[in-house]
């Protein structure tokens, strides 16, 4: 059962991998081709008005160059496509251009091929957690699947709901098939079952919520690493500079305020989870070593995550601080995340070294 | 406090951007320029430039992060409260930076004045904020919604030239009602023209969560400062065995550390025996359950013993103490026979020092080799006593295979035990009054030869029940073992405050991030130009703050439900037919009037 985990896993790097390979098909055409910039934003302008209905018209009747970006980042490419004007023009160049035909089937494939990855992640931590005989997040390599697997359901919640981010799932499969690979190549673990310390139905709530929330922060930092990149883009753009790597992702990226608003929506919704996983973790810690807070290299790194992350939101709710300074923070947030989950885990030792990599 | 954005947030301007109606106060701006050159007014004007400096959101963002980059050194250093052992070691490989590392309390940086700097200006600086916002809150919640706005269309959003049957005030009521029944707090005004207004107002809430997430933080705070000073924390090396007990008495605890009000005397009164302990491995040694069977007695008489199982996450807890189990290992009981025929037995708990339990310890007989005859171990010629230590190795499991101990123990239960001792004859150095471990003899004694090894070559193997001879001889028997548990005894009465002051914080945070304030007016006006029925004409408008992105659809719905009676799930009480719920509302509505 062990071994079949690990073959459902590998297969859903796999399906991960072509599904990034679509996403950068869908990238590479839509950025490359004659006007293929202004016509995946006038795509995707539809595509919000569909989804979101009358907010896409307020927001970019806030958004002081709604539409002139991806036009400019044409010309900066050197190329004009002065007949794409209105939706007929569209519509006859899908017909007319090869390459934009297949444009919407890549990304539907690559949606479907995410999705078949995210079943095959599902069943190898269900798999695993039958080999095991209890929840499949006793130690490090455990964890990391879990929440590799929460970061890609949300995406997938994300790009069903709203088809118009989906160029997002470049970032998205390539954050999932590092994690995940770096998780079954390095840090794989023989089953067994848990260590005293862990036995405890506060391992069913602590640990999951904590998954629940880095897997979440993981598809945010993914937003707001993009909304970084898009807003870096439109603001060269604007200066008339140029756009060098990694703002040249800009021009397929949805408009900047909706990118801002999604990795805003995310971290709210993930801030609470996040903290009532430390909460969790500290009624536990008073069961298990006798104080519910006792500066464990752990719970610190829990601690600057969460400072961090409300730094964010504070900064976002401030009307001086610019959004992208603000989003940066979301963006550290992560990172220290990150640090709380492999420098804490292989560096330092504490009460939570039950990674079993030490 | 009176400054000028304040009185504007008290006061409340009915302009739709007024001072406090921005979701978080901003509050850096300077104030109103002085008419000092007087000192004292000066002065004045510096402390309140500070203090509104030391409160805004951009000093407590900085305060914020300064609290996170000041607690990393504290997660990558080692923590005199977390591993002593671990600091002695670093100042001991770090002899240039380790003491000046120790003198800015790197080693305690939770405890370090810089540390607690920050985060007492923090909540110095939470508080200076709070206050003024819950004045203004309470305010808001008191206040009815403002006045409409001059030009509606210039809201973000806004529908014009809606009609509806009846003179503005009819319009005008049914409006509220139904605003009221979509929870709106909403109020109806006559204008001097002759026009009716409505101004409603929802997600109140929002600010309530955001004060209950801050004022809970505060709590929190206090809980854990009322912990630290009502709080005790004790720890306890228990070998098992009905002669090996302890009650909780400084004098009866390994380490105690009382919080600073209190005593001694207010130490919880229990006695508490290891009657068995007992662990659980897999066949590669990772534990999986280690338990220890209590028995205790509460108070100072001498009550009846309650039995107990102790397991990691599962504490006992007594009334003003709780009892963890954080550690176990094992303690040899060796009998050693001096050679006037003088038996002593000693148990001497040995440290783990590693997965497969090999652990280490001393064992000591300080009266043995007493002379009959004199009555004193002293030796006549040297004048040095001669009392016997045994620095030793315990290994419950050696390799079948590799008869030495090199290995060190293979598995952490006792499947194959041994015992390994060097002997030493001499001072052990325990008589001075000086406290000394008791797990090692004491290097300082070995070092000034006034402890030496009997036979240094050839160290003591021994397997339960053997005994060695020494050169005098005298023996030594390795009876067997006792386990030992090492317990954590503590009590923190600011628990309760600091869980309560969380879970309001969740609260407070899922209300203030949820939450969302919005604004939606009417102004009805008299529609002369009709065919002589009368006829209103309205203009509407809506202003959401915060993250709400679909208010324009909300606000859509409430205007489509006030002109096309029926599409609405209000539908009765906007058709006007709804009189008896529009009087129940009607009584607040009249009051609304009077506040105009």
């Amino acid at each position: 059962m062990a071994e079949l985990s690990r073959e459902l896993l590998f297969g859903a790097i796999v399906a991960y991998v072509i599904a990034m390979m679509c996403y950068a098909a869908e990238f590479v055409i839509g950025v490359s081709a004659p006007g293929g910039a202004l016509l995946g934003a006038r795509l995707r302008d539809r595509e919000l008005v569909g989804a979101g209905a009358p907010i896409a018209e307020r927001s970019s009747a806030e958004d002081p160059t709604p539409v002139s970006p991806p036009a400019s980042g044409a010309e900066t490419s050197g190329i004009q496509w002065p007949g794409l004007r209105d939706d007929a023009a569209i519509g006859s160049s899908l017909h007319t251009d090869r390459g934009l035909r297949w444009l919407p089937l890549y990304g539907r494939l690559a949606v479907v091929v995410t999705g078949i990855g995210t079943l095959l992640h599902a069943s190898g931590l269900v798999t695993r957690g039958i080999a095991a005989g209890r929840v499949p997040w006793g130690n490090m390599y455990e964890f990391l699947i879990a929440v590799t697997l929460v970061c890609s359901i949300a995406w997938m919640v994300l790009a069903i709901r709203r088809p118009a981010i989906r160029p997002l799932g470049l970032i998205v499969t390539l954050v999932l098939v590092v994690l995940l690979g770096l998780d079954l190549i390095v840090l794989r673990t023989a089953v067994e079952p848990l260590v005293p310390a862990l036995n405890s139905y506060w391992l069913k709530i602590h640990v999951t919520l904590a998954i629940t929330a880095s897997g979440l922060f993981m598809t945010g930092f993914c937003v707001a690493a993009l909304y970084l990149i898009r807003t870096g883009y439109e603001k060269r753009v604007a200066d008339g500079r140029p756009v060098g790597f990694p703002y040249t992702l800009g021009p397929r990226l949805p408009v900047a305020t909706n990118l801002e608003r999604l990795t805003f929506r995310i971290h709210a919704f993930t801030f609470p989870i996040w903290t009532l996983a430390i909460m969790c973790g500290a009624i536990w810690a008073e069961a298990a070593w006798g104080r519910y807070w006792g500066w464990d290299p752990k719970e610190t790194w829990s601690f600057i995550a969460w400072v961090v992350y409300a730094g964010y939101l504070h900064a976002r709710a401030t009307p001086s601080v610019k959004r992208n300074v603000a989003t940066l923070l979301a963006v550290g947030g992560f990172a220290v995340m990150m640090v709380n989950l492999f420098v804490i885990n292989f560096a330092v030792s504490g009460l939570h070294s039950y990674a079993g990599v030490g | 406090m009176t400054d000028v954005q304040q009185q504007a947030a008290a006061t409340g301007a009915p302009d739709p951007d007024d001072a406090d109606w921005t979701v978080t106060q901003d509050r850096t701006s300077e104030a109103a320029p002085s008419d000092g050159g007087i000192g004292f007014r000066a002065t004045i004007s510096f402390v309140r430039r500070s203090w509104r400096g030391l409160t805004s959101m951009r000093t407590a963002l900085i305060l914020l992060f300064l609290l996170a980059i000041a607690a990393i050194p504290g997660s990558l250093l080692p923590q005199e409260k977390l591993n002593a052992d671990k600091v002695a070691a670093y100042l001991a490989e770090h002899r240039t930076i380790g003491p000046l590392l120790d003198r800015v309390g790197a080693f305690n940086v939770f405890a370090s004045p810089w540390f607690s700097a920050i985060y007492l200006l923090l909540f110095i600086s939470l508080v200076g904020c709070l206050v003024p916002r819950l004045r203004g809150h309470i305010v808001n919640l008191r206040r009815v919604p403002p006045d409409a706005p001059a030009r509606l269309h210039r809201l973000p959003v806004s529908r014009s030239d809606l009609r509806f049957g009846g003179t503005p005030a009819d319009a005008g009521e049914r409006l509220r009602v139904l605003l009221r029944s979509r929870r709106y707090r909403t109020v109806v005004r006559s204008q001097p023209d002759g026009s009716v207004t409505v101004s409603a107002e929802k997600g109140y809430l929002k600010e309530t969560g955001n004060l209950l997430f801050h004022f809970a933080l505060l709590a929190l705070l206090i809980g854990v400062a009322y912990g630290s000073w009502f709080g005790w924390h004790g720890g306890r090396l228990l070998v098992a065995g009905n002669d090996s007990g302890f009650c909780n008495t400084v004098s009866q605890l390994d380490d105690l550390s009382l919080g600073a009000r209190m005593n001694a005397a207010d130490l919880e009164p229990f006695c508490l025996t290891l009657n068995r302990f007992h662990a659980s491995y897999l066949s590669d040694g990772q534990p999986v359950q280690y338990s220890a069977d209590v028995s205790y007695t509460v108070g100072t008489g001498n009550g009846p013993a309650t039995t107990d199982n102790l397991r990691v996450n599962h504490p006992l807890r007594l009334p003003d103490a709780n009892v963890y189990l954080i550690g176990h290992g094992y303690a040899p009981i060796v009998k050693y026979t001096d050679k006037y025929g003088h038996s002593v037995t000693q148990v001497a708990a040995f440290l783990p020092q590693d997965g497969n339990m090999t652990s280490t310890g001393a064992i000591m007989f300080p009266d043995v080799n007493i002379n009959p005859a004199t009555g004193s171990n002293v030796d006549p010629k040297t004048y040095v006593k001669q009392q016997m230590g045994f620095a030793g190795f315990y290994y419950p499991t050696v390799s079948t295979t590799d008869p030495t101990d090199a290995s060190g123990s293979v598995y952490p239960a006792e499947d194959n035990p041994m015992l390994v001792l060097v002997p030493y004859r001499g001072d052990l150095g325990i008589d001075n009054g000086v406290p000394q471990s008791v797990y090692t003899l004491d290097q300082a004694q070995i070092d000034a030869g006034r402890l030496t090894a009997v036979d240094p070559s050839s160290p003591l193997r021994l397997r339960p029940g053997q005994t060695a001879r020494l050169d005098d001889g005298s023996t030594v028997e390795f009876l067997g073992t006792r386990q030992w548990v090492s317990l954590s005894l503590r009590y923190d009465p600011g628990e309760k405050l600091v869980l309560g002051g969380a879970i309001a914080l969740v609260i407070g945070l899922l209300f203030s991030l949820t939450g969302r304030r919005r604004r939606v007016w009417f102004r009805v006006a008299s529609d002369a130009s009709g065919d002589g029925r009368t006829v209103s004409v309205a203009s509407a408008g809506g202003l959401a703050r915060a993250e709400y992105a679909s208010f324009p659809v909300e606000f859509e719905g409430i205007v489509d439900a006030a002109v096309v009676p029926g599409a609405s799930d209000s539908a009765g009480s906007v058709g006007g037919a709804g009189s008896a719920e529009g009087g129940a509302g009607s009584a607040e509505g009249g009051a609304a009037r009077e506040g105009t």
